[in-house]
């Protein structure tokens, strides 16, 4: 049984019984489709950023990125931080102390850029959202998707030796070590934070997370199915670049991209057209690049934008070809 | 006591710069609190996400936005 059918009956009610609006309207299917999945999407964020938090506390990213400094790797590393971008919150705020913080461990430019890559695509709220939207299928092959995109952009990144691009300060910065974590928290009050954590990053993206899911089911029970098969024809060679393309200098949250991608894949653009375009808004921006500037030189930032272009287009592709 | 806030300028930086600036004031507190955006001090505490609530140079919270109770709780640790 679906264990969210109690939260269909409940969106039923509110919708049907108490608005009174008619199942078969327009309005109707908006509606519920609305109540239905912001109460879904709530629920699963509140459990999955209070887990979280735990996970934060004892693996800060500071601890992962000394592992990642403490050895060679030979190549495995590569796999380690993309994998390590997908379980660390991401904030276009943190990029900068996070590069410099990489490169000053010593750990590889390709390695570094692993991490940038893939951070951004792969985070908690956008893994539930994922799941609550399309299941689970399609949420693992998107997941192994952005670590691919990390691994091997990253070590195409790595092989073309672009050191000397970045900013020269960036190799002088030296930091203190062992300077953090200077409080001890007893467990009793650290579960009272990691709620507090969760639920502040829950409060953060809820009105995103209504705003998406608003015009994704303004997009369910308005727009007729099939409707976008007549503009975008899904063997049309030239509608993945083109989506990847267009989306790179725009910025949104994941947050507010899923729903809508949902509700228009349903309507019947294909999913690695719509993957493609999501997967450049929300990994790369024309904010990022300026954030970015700052660390790196022009020519960097460009392979660095360019080759992750590339690689999207490529994923967009496969979706199209195998996914079904 | 210092109390520092540091952060590369984006919102939830700011946002935290506010809040910590109310918590001080709602305690009582005769300190000033510093907003840095200089990334290099960041880097230099050796953490790596930001925005930092950092308490005599030392970071006490990181990498996301607390609420000002929180803030305060913080703080008052330190009193």
């Amino acid at each position: 049984m679906d264990i969210f059918y109690p939260i269909q009956l409940f969106s039923d009610w509110i919708t049907f019984d108490i608005f009174n609006i008619e199942a078969t309207t327009h309005l109707g299917v908006s509606v519920n489709f609305f109540i239905y999945d912001s109460l879904k999407i709530i629920f699963l964020l509140l459990i999955i950023n209070y887990f979280m938090a735990i996970v934060r506390h004892y693996l800060p990213i500071e601890k992962l990125r000394n592992f990642l400094a403490s050895r060679k790797w030979f190549g495995l590393d590569y796999f380690f931080a993309s994998a390590f971008g997908t379980i660390t919150p991401f904030c276009s705020c943190s990029s900068i102390p996070l590069f410099i913080g990489f490169i000053e461990a010593g750990i590889p430019l390709g390695v570094t850029l692993s991490f940038l890559i893939t951070s951004p695509l792969v985070n908690q709220v956008a893994v539930v959202l994922f799941a609550g939207l399309f299941g689970w299928k399609i949420t693992i092959l998107y997941v192994i998707s952005a670590m691919f995109l990390g691994i091997f952009g990253g070590f195409i990144l790595g092989k073309l030796k672009l050191e000397k691009y970045v900013a020269d300060y960036v190799w002088q910065i030296k930091s203190k070590k062992d300077e953090n974590a200077s409080i001890k928290i007893p467990f009793r009050d650290l579960i009272k934070t990691f709620w507090q954590e969760g639920w502040a990053l829950t409060k953060k993206i809820i009105p995103y997370v209504l705003l998406g899911i608003a015009i994704g089911a303004a997009i369910h029970g308005y727009v007729p199915a099939g409707f976008f098969e007549n503009y975008i024809k899904a063997d049309n060679i030239f509608a993945v670049p083109i989506s990847a393309i267009v989306a790179v200098p725009m910025y949104a949250n994941a947050v507010g991209v899923i729903p809508i991608m949902q509700s228009l894949v349903e309507k019947g653009i294909p999913l690695g057209t719509a993957m493609a375009f999501m997967m450049a808004v929300v990994g790369l921006s024309l904010p990022e690049a300026l954030i970015l500037k700052r660390v790196m030189k022009i020519k960097l930032l460009v392979y660095f934008f360019g080759i992750t272009t590339i690689n999207i287009i490529i994923i967009g592709y496969l979706f199209n070809a195998f996914v079904k | 006591m210092q109390i520092q806030v540091l952060g590369s300028g984006c919102p939830t930086c700011k946002k935290l710069f506010e809040l910590t600036k109310q918590a001080v004031e709602e305690l009582g507190l005769k300190t000033e609190v510093e907003y840095i955006t200089d990334i290099q001090k960041i880097v230099e505490m050796g953490v790596m996400s930001s925005p930092v609530l950092a308490i005599n140079g030392k970071p006490a919270i990181s990498g996301f936005l607390p609420d000002v109770e929180k803030i305060k709780e913080t703080i008052k640790k330190f009193i």
